[in-house]
C-alpha cells in the first residue's frame, strides 16, 4: 500500500517507517513544519527535521517537509493564546493532532493518492465488533490515547500505528539495530512553541497583556497577588505566593474577567462531576458508565456519562480545569471524549 | 517521450561537460596549493589564474577585480558587507533581491527599495531614498530575479543612482543573469557584480564577486589573504577551473541557447494558463528565457510539487526555509501578491540542458496534475 509516515524526527517514528518498510509498502516520509519561531523542545526545529530526513535516507524512501505554519498558527498557536486570556487551560497537542496531523496531513496524503497514513503515536487501532477503535498502548507508560482521543472509526480505519505494540525500549532497540541516528535521541516532552527558558509567561507576554491579580480565600479575603493570573490553573498550588512545602492550598476558581484566583483546601477543590463541551465520539455517543481520563498522563476513573453529555465522578474527584480534555475509556478502548467548561 | 522533466534549473544546473572535463586534471594530478611556490603549486596557481583571466575577459572586468569565492551568496555577502565596512554607512537592495543581498542588507541596518506589481523597482523611492539618506554607501540591485525571472533596467537605475548619488558604489546580483545576458553589458553598469557557477552549468561551491579597481572593500574572512586580501582561503582550484569553463562555454552559445529555450518557455506559459486558475505571474516576454512563472489560484504548489514529482517532473515554488520547507515567497508579496496567490507559485525553470522532450513531458503532466488538485478540494 501507499503510505504516508509523518516523521518527526524522533525515535518512535522512525521506526514506525521502518517497520513499514519491511513489511513492503510504498512508504514516503513526511515532516511537518508547524511553528515558526523559537524552539527547544518541539518537532519541528531545523534539527529535527534534519534528523527525520537522514532517517529517510537510510530507509531509502522519499521524504518531504511540509510547512503548515499558518495553519498551526491559527488553530494551535492563537487558540492557546485565547484559552489563556479566557482563564482556560488548553491542550495545544490535542489541536495540533485534531487539526494539522490528522485533519490536514490526512486531506494531503489524500490529494497525493496515499491510502495510508501512519504516525510513531503509542497507541493501537483495536477491531472490534463495532469496527476498529483507538486503545492504549502496549506500553502504558506511553500510552498516547488521550491526546489522539478525537480520531474517529472513518480516520482510525485510514491510519496505522505501527509502534504502539511495541514498549518504548523494544522502540529504541529496534532503531540501534538499524543503525538509525535517532535510536538514542531524548523525548519531546513539552509543548513544541514553548522554550524551557523564557517559559509560557515570556511566550504570552509577547502576544498579549497578562493581568496581575489578587488570591482570596473561599470566604473572600485576599490571601496574597499573583503577577498574571491568566497563568494560574485549576488545582495549582505553587506559584500561588502562599505557604511553602506541606501547604495544602490549591487554585480552586480563577476569573480573569475579575483578576482573581480563589484557593481552597483539596476537599474543596473536588466536585461530584464534570460539565462538558464539544464532545467528539469513535462513532456513536455514549451514555452511562465509563472510565475517564482528564490529563495526558492521568489515571483512568470511573464516571457515568448522563444524558446531557456530562460527567458524574463515582466518587469526587478534584475539579478539572476549564479548557482540559475529558476522555471515556471501556477499558483500553476510546469512545470518544470532550472539553471541560 | 521521456517520462522525466529537470525544470528547476535556477535552482541548479546540471554541470557542463566542458566544466567537467576542465576540473578533473585539478581533481587528480594538480593537487598543489596555488599560494605554494614550487612546480606542482605553480601548475595549480596556473589554472587558477587562467580562470580568472577567462572570467575577466567575458565580463568586461580587470583581471584583478575577480574574487573567487564559494558560491554567490558569499559574493553577496562579500559585497554588501565588506563594502558597507570598508566605507562606513549602510547599504540598500530592492525588496525583491535574494536573502543573501536582502539579509546583510537588513542585518547592516539598510534600507529596502520597493517594487511595483511587475517586479520593476519602483524608480521614485529608490531615488528619494539615495537622496534622502546622506549614509548609504552602496546600491544592490539584482539583474534578474530568481524566482520570476523579472530583469531589471539596470542601466537606468544605474544612471539613476549615478545622478543622484555619484559616489556610492553600485552591486549587482547578476546569478540568475549569467546563463541569459551579456555580462559585459551587465557588469557595464556597476561597480560589483556577483556570479554563481551552478547556475549555468559550473560546479557548486563556486562563485565570484568583481569588483572595479578603487572599490573600497573590506575581507570578510581572514587568514591567509588569498585572493588580493580580499577573501581568505586556500582557493577551490578546480571549482574556480570549472566556473571558468562554464562561463566560457555558457557565453559562446548564449544568443543560440537563449533563443531554443525562449521558445521553450513560450509554449509553457501558452499552454498551462489555458487552464482556467492558472495565470502567469508576470509577463514572460520581460523575463529571462529560463524562467517561466506561473500562479495557479486556489491550488497549493506545496502538494502540486509532490504529485508532479511522482509523475518525473521536477520543479519548484518559492525558496526553502532552513528545515526544507517552502516559505512564502517575499518576492511576491513585495510585489503585491496575496498570500493565497503566493501559495500557488510555480516555478518552472530551464537551461542549456533542457529538451523538447521534457517541455513535452511537463505539458503532459502539469495541466493533469493541477486539473486534479483543482477538484479535489485542495484549495488553499
Amino acid at each position: 500500500m501507499k503510505v504516508m509516515v509523518a516523521m518527526s524526527g524522533g525515535v518512535d517514528s522512525s521506526v514506525a517507517a521502518a517497520l513499514l518498510v519491511k513489511e513492503g509498502h510504498d512508504v514516503t516520509g513526511v515532516t511537518l513544519k508547524l511553528w515558526g519561531g523559537d524552539s527547544d523542545s518541539g518537532c519541528c526545529s531545523v534539527s529535527d527535521v534534519d534528523d527525520a530526513r537522514r532517517v529517510a535516507q537510510q530507509l531509502d524512501i522519499d521524504h518531504f517537509v511540509f510547512n503548515f505554519g499558518a495553519d498551526f498558527d491559527a488553530h494551535v498557536v492563537d487558540p492557546y493564546v485565547n484559552d489563556h486570556l479566557a482563564g482556560r487551560t488548553p491542550n495545544p497537542c490535542i489541536e495540533c493532532n485534531r487539526h494539522l496531523k490528522f485533519d490536514r496531513l490526512l486531506d494531503r496524503a489524500d490529494i497525493l493518492g496515499y491510502e495510508i497514513l501512519a504516525t510513531g503515536h503509542h497507541v493501537r487501532v483495536a477491531s472490534t465488533q463495532d469496527g476498529p477503535r483507538l486503545a492504549r498502548a502496549v506500553d502504558t507508560e506511553k500510552d498516547q490515547s488521550y491526546v489522539l482521543h478525537m480520531l474517529d472509526t472513518k480516520v482510525i480505519s485510514r491510519c496505522v500505528f505501527p509502534v504502539g505494540s511495541m514498549t518504548k525500549a523494544e522502540v529504541r532497540d529496534h532503531a540501534e539495530r538499524l543503525g538509525l541516528r535517532t535510536a538514542h535521541k531524548a523525548e519531546s516532552q513539552d509543548v513544541c512553541f514553548i522554550t524551557r527558558s523564557d517559559g509560557r509567561e515570556a511566550f504570552l507576554s509577547a502576544r498579549t497583556s497578562l493581568t496581575p491579580g489578587v488570591v482570596v480565600d473561599t470566604a473572600g479575603r485576599q490571601v496574597s497577588t499573583v503577577a498574571s493570573v491568566e497563568l494560574v490553573t485549576i488545582g495549582q498550588r505553587r506559584g500561588l505566593g502562599l505557604g511553602g512545602p506541606g501547604d495544602r492550598t490549591f487554585a480552586i476558581d480563577v476569573d480573569v474577567p475579575a483578576a482573581r484566583v480563589t484557593v481552597g483546601t483539596a476537599a474543596e477543590l473536588e466536585r461530584h462531576g464534570v460539565e462538558l463541551r464539544n464532545h467528539v465520539w469513535a462513532a456513536d455517543p455514549v451514555l452511562g458508565p465509563v472510565l475517564v481520563q482528564v490529563s495526558a498522563h492521568g489515571e483512568p476513573v470511573a464516571g457515568v456519562i448522563d444524558g446531557a453529555g456530562n460527567v458524574i465522578w463515582s466518587t469526587p474527584q478534584p475539579r478539572v480545569a476549564p479548557g482540559q480534555s475529558v476522555v471515556f475509556y471501556a477499558d483500553d478502548i476510546v469512545l470518544g471524549g470532550a472539553i471541560a467548561v | 517521450m521521456s517520462d522525466e522533466a529537470y525544470l528547476d534549473c535556477a535552482a541548479s544546473a546540471p554541470l557542463r561537460a566542458e566544466a567537467l572535463a576542465a576540473m578533473l586534471p585539478y581533481l587528480t594530478e594538480h593537487h598543489g596549493n596555488p599560494s605554494g611556490s614550487h612546480a606542482v603549486a605553480r601548475r595549480a596557481r596556473q589554472g587558477l589564474e587562467e580562470s580568472r583571466d577567462m572570467v575577466a575577459e567575458i565580463c568586461g572586468a580587470d583581471p584583478h577585480g575577480v574574487v573567487f569565492t564559494s558560491g554567490g551568496t558569499e559574493a553577496d555577502n562579500l559585497a554588501v558587507r565588506g563594502v558597507t565596512a570598508a566605507r562606513g554607512g549602510v547599504p540598500i537592495c530592492l525588496a525583491t533581491e535574494h536573502h543573501a543581498i536582502l539579509d546583510p542588507v537588513v542585518a547592516s541596518g539598510g534600507h529596502v527599495v520597493r517594487v511595483r506589481d511587475d517586479g520593476i523597482a519602483d524608480f521614485e523611492h529608490l531615488r528619494n531614498l539615495v537622496r534622502s539618506h546622506a549614509d548609504i554607501c552602496l546600491v544592490s540591485i539584482m539583474a534578474v530575479n530568481n524566482e520570476t525571472g523579472v530583469v531589471q533596467p539596470l542601466g537606468e537605475l544605474a544612471t539613476m543612482v549615478r545622478d543622484a548619488r555619484p559616489d556610492v558604489v553600485i552591486h549587482t546580483d547578476a546569478v540568475q543573469a549569467a546563463h541569459w545576458l551579456d555580462l559585459r553589458e551587465v557588469y557595464a553598469h556597476v561597480d560589483a557584480m556577483s556570479l554563481a557557477g551552478h547556475k549555468f552549468g559550473g560546479p557548486k561551491g563556486s562563485g565570484v564577486l568583481i569588483v572595479r579597481d578603487g572599490t573600497e572593500l573590506a575581507p570578510q574572512i581572514l587568514g591567509g589573504g588569498q585572493e588580493h586580501e580580499r577573501r581568505s582561503g586556500t582557493q577551490n582550484v578546480a571549482a574556480a577551473v570549472g566556473f571558468a569553463a562554464a562561463l566560457q562555454v555558457t557565453d559562446q552559445r548564449r544568443s543560440v541557447e537563449g533563443a531554443r529555450i525562449a521558445a521553450f518557455r513560450a509554449t509553457l506559459e501558452s499552454v498551462l494558463t489555458e487552464a482556467d486558475n492558472v495565470v502567469a505571474t508576470v509577463d514572460g516576454t520581460t523575463g529571462v528565457p529560463g524562467i517561466c512563472h506561473l500562479t495557479m489560484l486556489g491550488v497549493e504548489s506545496e502538494a502540486v510539487l509532490v504529485a508532479l514529482e511522482q509523475r518525473g517532473v521536477m520543479a519548484a515554488a518559492a525558496s526553502s526555509c532552513a528545515s526544507g520547507a517552502l516559505q512564502s515567497s517575499h518576492v511576491l508579496g513585495a510585489m503585491g501578491r496575496s498570500d493565497e496567490e503566493a501559495a500557488g507559485a510555480l516555478r518552472l525553470s530551464l537551461a542549456f540542458s533542457s529538451t523538447p522532450e521534457e517541455v513535452a513531458h511537463a505539458l503532459e503532466v502539469i495541466p493533469d496534475v493541477v486539473l486534479a488538485m483543482s477538484s479535489t478540494g485542495a484549495l488553499a
